[in-house]
């Protein structure tokens, strides 16, 4: 499939009054062409930042791009002068984010909401948009969408904005749709419709997605490939079938095996990863998850291990060979 | 099941919250948060209460400590009838039964030292004297996996998981035998949840505690509880021992929220069959009638949009209410 998203070495800071933090320490990855991509993670762990970033949507000050790529369709978005990236977010890469309610305009009318994009960049009329609105709110399952065009957001439920969100997302037909912890927010019965309509709507227009969660369950039945990432880093990526039968860093080890299963298939004792998530204000020296990893020896204190390939699309930012040290052994070395 | 087996039995619990409209603030309806729930809580046992967000769950545990007195219904505790009692008698029955909150940013009062915050109850209950107090609030900071040293320190100082920590340490404080612990794991990042859900079972053990255990996290209450009861629009759906309510759901509506919970694992989701329900949860101002879930269930026949389901016993230990499960 051809790649349809690069983004090389990308670094974010954020200048705050405490400080300087931290919030990617130079990610790249890449997307291929109607692919779907899971990017998971604890918060802070630069996740959303990543890709609000290569979206040129974090706000300056106190955010900065610092350095990076991100090649979309040939392009770099991250050099795109802003009538140009205005285009790019309206009509190519759609977003939807967690809570509906502070992105959607309040006082605007939904139906008025979704065409705004399609009169802006596709130089529709008035009346195409209104009809591409009424399709496009039945292709989200939102019923009697004639009706509703004049409703404004406090008038649907959470699931049902969710479902605008996505109707406005899509309404110029994007390459990409990157979806920032959709369903967070809603209750688990809503999640599963969110999550089918937008299996269905993938699969329908053939787009590419990038989905953002701390889910790992989601993931396992949505994506192709994920990328776990950790205080800016990615810690390991590769496809899901590998991730969830092999993991091999560490953090996604401790984080699959802190998670309880509704199939009871997990440990009588859950794995818990001692001490908290990093602090981003200091930039780590040395790989920023040792103070809590299980595994750690000497050199992770020193260096920060760089990302390497393990098999076949998977790698990880570890010094350890997990797969090589034996339980006694992790003991001895942790004490 | 002998009667001192029982620690608190709830005997048709209701709580519904008017709401007033108009100048001379008339009550033109209710919200039905807790509509006749019925169950006991075993001594020793961890009793999990699920459901979706405004399911009562939350307003079931606030009424059973009775932070909110019943609009109906029972509560014993011990053999204690709470809804009888007053105030003053119920506030000494708090060193018997506490309560850990959801979000440990807003239950910690931030102008309080970890040693305030703690030390507070053993103060207005058991009247300790300042070194008694010390003592017990270092003991209390250790049992949690605190550094005692830490009992000059505000609640800003700590991460997440730590604050909740500090909720649990003063729940223990007086002593408790039970604790409503109402979502207390869901504020906090994946990886610090498994250490506060470690921790509160290594406290039943050492203290032999009983849990009520409030939570939207199915899986989690899988891990935890010996027993699970799922509640919809302030009714009880379903109840039974923790592998029966999980391997063999008779309500439709526990069939679907358990379908919908995503397993971290391709391989079996790729193979899963999910009953995806349509529609949202209808208000509790104005629930539908005859069978709450009626409007949603995929199963739902003309019965069930008429007559209200018997919550029944239909095998030893197992409650269900839905009229198309045989006894």
């Amino acid at each position: 499939m051809p790649r349809i998203l690069e983004v090389r070495d990308l670094v974010t800071r954020f200048y705050t009054p405490e400080g300087v933090v931290h919030a990617v320490n130079g990610v790249s990855f890449h997307l291929d062409e109607g692919e779907t991509l899971g990017i998971v993670g604890e918060s802070g762990c630069g996740k959303s930042v990543s890709v609000l970033s290569i979206l040129r949507l974090i706000p300056e000050p106190p955010g900065r791009i610092e350095r990076g790529e991100a090649n979309f369709m040939g392009r770099d978005l991250l050099s795109l002068p802003k009538e140009e990236m205005r285009f790019v977010r309206g009509a190519q890469i759609g977003m939807i984010f967690q809570d509906p309610m502070t992105s959607l305009n309040p006082v605007m009318t939904i139906g008025k909401q979704i065409a705004e994009p399609m009169l802006e960049h596709l130089g529709m009329t008035e009346s195409q948009a209104k009809d591409r609105v009424v399709e496009l709110l039945g292709m989200v399952g939102i019923p009697h969408a004639k009706e509703r065009l004049d409703d404004f957001p406090h008038q649907f439920s959470g699931g049902m904005r969710q479902r605008v969100m996505i109707a406005m997302a899509l309404s110029c037909s994007p390459k990409i749709l990157i979806a920032d912890e959709p369903t967070t927010a809603l209750d688990v019965t809503i999640q599963a419709q969110i999550l089918d309509l937008v299996k269905e709507l993938r699969d329908k227009l053939g787009m590419a997605v990038i989905w953002i969660t701390h889910d790992l369950g989601i993931i396992a039945g949505l994506a192709e490939r994920v990328m776990v990432m950790y205080a800016g880093y990615v810690a390991e990526r590769a496809s899901v079938r590998d991730l969830y039968a092999y993991p091999q860093h560490p953090y996604t080890i401790g984080l699959l095996g802190s998670l309880p299963r509704i199939d009871g298939r997990h440990a009588r004792r859950l794995v818990s990863i001692e001490g908290r998530p990093p602090d981003l204000l200091q930039e780590p020296e040395c790989c920023p998850f040792a103070p809590r990893c299980p595994y750690v020896i000497d050199i992770c204190w020193d260096e920060n291990p760089k990302l390497r390939g393990t098999g076949h699309q998977h790698e990880i930012s570890c010094w350890v060979n997990v797969k090589e040290v034996t339980p006694e052994k992790v003991t001895a070395v942790h004490e | 099941m002998s009667e001192n087996n029982i620690l608190l039995h709830v005997d048709g619990l209701k709580k519904h919250f008017p709401i007033m409209r108009g100048l001379i603030r008339r009550q033109v309806g209710a919200v039905k948060a807790v509509d006749g729930i019925t169950f006991d809580v075993r001594r020793g046992e961890t009793f999990g209460l699920v459901g979706e967000s405004g399911c009562g769950k939350s307003t079931t545990g606030r009424v059973i400590l009775q932070l909110y007195r019943p609009t109906d219904g029972k509560v014993t505790f011990d053999s204690m009838e709470l809804t009888m009692m007053r105030s003053e008698e119920i506030r000494r029955l708090r060193t018997r039964m506490q309560m850990i909150f959801q979000d440990p940013y807003a239950s910690l009062n931030p102008r309080m030292t970890v040693g305030q915050l703690i030390g507070e109850p053993l103060v207005i209950h058991l009247q300790m004297s300042r070194h008694e107090q010390t003592e017990r609030v270092h003991q209390l900071l250790e049992l949690v996996g605190l550094n005692p040293k830490f009992n000059q320190r505000y609640p800003h100082e700590f991460s997440g998981g730590q604050r909740q920590r500090i909720g649990v340490a003063r729940a223990l404080a007086l002593n408790p035998e039970f604790i409503v612990c109402d979502e207390p794991i869901s504020a906090l990042d994946v990886s610090v949840q498994a250490q506060v859900v470690n921790l509160l079972e290594d406290l039943q053990e050492k203290l032999e505690l009983t849990y009520l255990f409030i939570a939207h996290d199915l899986s989690m209450v899988r891990h935890i509880a010996t027993r699970v009861a799922v509640m919809y629009l302030g009714k009880l759906m379903e109840l039974a021992p923790r592998e029966e309510l999980y391997e063999d759901p008779l309500h439709p509506y526990t069939q679907a929220l358990l379908s919908a919970v995503p397993v971290p694992d391709p391989v079996v989701e790729a193979e899963r069959r999910r009953t995806i329900l349509e529609g949202d949860v209808p208000s509790p101002a104005a629930p539908p009638s005859g069978c709450v879930f009626h409007t949603r269930c995929p199963l739902a026949v003309d019965i069930c949009r008429d007559v209200v389901p018997e919550y029944r016993q239909v095998r030893p230990g197992h409650f269900v209410a839905c009229h198309l499960v045989e006894a």
